[in-house]
């Protein structure tokens, strides 16, 4: 996987103690490809960093990546939706897109609540 | 065919480009190739081609062309399309590595998706235009793009986004192939045709009589006049290979070369010369009646010329042919070595109709022929019926009269048939057609040969006979008895027969000859005979008579010697028979 950062990264590492709502796994990697700084990607971020905080608290690092600027990071995660987010940790890989506004399906797609 | 002749077809409406797809056969069909700058929609079921068409025309684009070109793939990684497509000559990892072609793998799995809220695929577009930009294409396939729709929840994005797509391609310039999978009933089973307005493509593989035929078809192609006929294709070693063999018309040049027959009496039986060069000629008969060996004299004929001679066998293999022909005294592998003669030998089941077409078409077209021979064209009826073996024989016949190529059709005729029932019905196609047929009489069976037509050509209305020896074909003058034509050892026995009664005749005339000059002989000799009876009977009479006049002068001289002695004072009167003369004086 590939792990060279996007160019505004925007590390919300809290490094606060681990609290167990319903995520049990160690640490959460997760990367945002957006495409620019479009209002759909701001909330996909937003509704991210809220989610992150309220079930991951801690456990997360999540990193953009902006494919404008970079366009050939999208064919390593296969990306072709914009927004999505890629689970890399834990495995298996996950992907969510869509602007992650509907978050019982985030929770859902990132196996934090079960199915 | 030429794949390099890049040329401006007149039949396009003005401001509709066309780019040459490179793909053998299918500008022509196109009058050019696809719309330059815009979107085809290349549609048809699992195995149909798709993927084949769609990377022949990005390597021909690259390779031919200099035109660049992404291929898009959604169903097969590099590595498997590189390996794919090296099977028809493609080096494509060469290619890539000379920035001519460069391969996207896009990757969907519907399972390790979740749809979480509105989105679009500007990821996809990204990727696209970063692979367009990074090696100037020209080309792009998207291959196939259906898999979105599996891929992805929410078919309304999808639709949308694919109208954006197609407006994208078009604004960037991109000739364009989309490939899609056939659905129920319609083109393509997600309705894709509605974005793709320009040209649509249509690929089908059929099996009739468990031969499958693939077949391509023009759907619809805006602003142009395209073929909107099926057209067969195949795909072999060289890559996809559409075959525009449609009637081509009646337009062709009638050349007045003649050709030999490779049989010299058979050249004189049509009008001295043989055939006309160009002309198609059918030899029908029965099993076993000499076709492919009248075939193959044709073929030593043209090579013994100098010429190249193409000879499909749908019968034989090509060491069979060269076995037997080599029993009737031609040496056929002397001219394979030469490189003058080409075999082709597959059965006709081994593939449909227009593939053998196709393959014929194509073998011409390398090979160059001047002669051709197809042996037999009958069998194509086990692939065919009888209207589509016409249609596809009528095609190879304008096909070949363009090239100027004399050809020779052999067609098996049933025993039971009529025999001149050519069976597939091209006979009215054909400039010349010589029939052979087997006579059965006095229990044997013999071969008869005639000229049932020749185009153009004062040709012999007389059945010969035809016969088959080491030295080659023959034939011969056959005899007409009240019977009919009288042949083989009743023929022989005719001659014997006549050459019997000719000695006999002579044997007559000779004997009354010799009759004569014995008869005048024996004249001859009798009137000899007679002459010399004549000549002893004359001198022994006139020895007679001189003695007796000696013997009257004798007597004379006594009587006077009497007289004289008697004082006789009288002359003596001689009485006596042979003393007249001396009747008076003859004693003084």
């Amino acid at each position: 996987m590939k792990s060279t950062p996007g160019k505004r990264p925007r590390p919300a590492k809290n490094g606060h103690d681990p609290q167990t709502d319903g995520a049990d796994l160690g640490h959460w990697n997760l990367r945002l490809y957006v495409a620019g700084q479009t209002p759909r990607s701001l909330t996909a971020f937003q509704n991210l960093k809220n989610i992150c905080e309220e079930y991951l608290k801690g456990q997360y690092h999540i990193e953009v990546i902006d494919l404008m600027e970079n366009p050939t990071l999208a064919r390593g995660d296969q990306i072709l939706a914009i927004p999505t987010l890629v689970r890399q940790l834990p495995q298996p890989i996950r992907k969510i897109i869509g602007d992650l506004s509907n978050t019982e399906r985030v929770l859902v797609g990132l196996d934090i609540q079960p199915r | 065919m030429t794949k390099t002749n890049r040329r401006n077809h007149p039949n396009h409406a003005p401001g509709l480009q066309k780019e040459q797809t490179g793909i053998s056969g299918f500008d022509e069909i196109t009058g050019g190739g696809l719309p330059a700058g815009r979107p085809t929609l290349v549609c048809g079921s699992a195995g149909a081609g798709k993927t084949l068409f769609a990377m022949e025309f990005l390597v021909r684009g690259a390779t031919t062309f200099d035109e660049p070109g992404v291929f898009i793939s959604f169903e097969e990684t590099d590595e498997e399309l590189a390996t794919n497509v090296a099977s028809l000559g493609f080096d494509i990892k060469q290619l890539v590595a000379d920035k001519k072609l460069l391969l996207e793998y896009v990757f969907i799995e519907r399972s390790e998706i979740e749809e979480t809220g509105d989105y679009d695929l500007e990821g996809l577009f990204l990727r696209l235009e970063h692979a367009i930009n990074q090696i100037g294409a020209r080309r792009i396939v998207l291959d196939t793009l259906e898999a979105l729709f599996s891929g992805l929840p929410n078919e309304a994005i999808i639709r949308a986004e694919l109208r954006r797509l197609f407006r994208w391609l078009k604004e960037k310039n991109l000739t364009a192939v989309i490939t899609c999978e056939r659905g129920e009933g319609t083109l393509t089973r997600y309705g894709l045709e509605e974005y793709v307005a320009d040209c649509v493509i249509l690929l089908d593989n059929r099996v009739e009589n468990q031969i499958s035929t693939r077949r391509l078809r023009i759907i619809k192609y805006r602003g142009t006049s395209h073929g909107t006929n099926e057209y067969p294709f195949f795909i072999d070693e060289h890559g996809f290979a559409v075959l525009p063999i449609t009637s081509l018309g009646l337009t062709h040049k009638a050349p007045t070369q003649r050709v030999s027959t490779g049989s010299a009496r058979l050249d004189t039986m049509l009008g001295g010369k043989g055939f006309y060069r160009g002309s198609s000629i059918l030899v029908s008969g029965t099993a076993g009646t000499g076709k492919s060996t009248i075939a193959a004299h044709f073929v030593n004929a043209a090579c013994r010329r100098g010429e190249r001679a193409l000879f499909f066998a749908f019968e034989e293999s090509q060491d069979q042919i060269i076995r037997n022909m080599r029993s009737v005294g031609i040496d056929l592998e002397k001219y394979v070595k030469q490189g003058l003669l080409q075999f082709h030998n597959s059965r006709p089941s081994n593939f449909g109709l227009e593939v053998h077409l196709a393959l014929i078409h194509k073998a011409i077209v390398k090979y160059e022929p001047q002669v051709v021979v197809i042996d037999p064209i009958t069998n194509f009826l086990a692939v065919g019926d009888a209207s589509a073996t016409k249609s596809m024989l009528t095609r190879l016949i304008d096909f070949l009269k363009l090239k100027d190529i004399t050809a020779m059709f052999t067609s098996l005729t049933g025993s039971a048939s009529e025999v001149e029932d050519s069976v597939v019905g091209v006979s009215s196609l054909m400039d010349a057609w010589i029939l052979v047929k087997n006579v059965e009489s006095n229990g044997e069976r013999n071969r008869g040969l005639y000229v049932l037509k020749a185009r153009g050509i004062a040709h012999s209305n007389q059945v010969r006979e035809f016969r088959l020896t080491e030295k080659g074909m023959e034939l011969i003058d056959a005899y007409v008895g009240s019977d009919g034509v009288v042949m083989g050892s009743a023929r022989a026995a005719q001659t014997a027969r006549e050459a019997a009664s000719r000695i006999e005749r002579d044997d007559m005339q000779r004997r009354k000859h010799r009759d004569l000059q014995r008869k005048q002989e024996i004249y001859e000799a009798q009137a000899l005979a007679l002459k010399n009876q004549y000549e002893s009977e004359r001198d022994a009479i006139l020895r007679e008579l001189e003695e007796a006049q000696h013997r009257e002068v004798v007597a004379a001289n006594e009587r006077v010697q009497m007289a004289r002695l008697r004082h006789a004072d009288i002359e003596v009167e001689v009485e006596e028979n042979g003393a007249r003369k001396s009747r008076k004086g003859n004693v003084r």
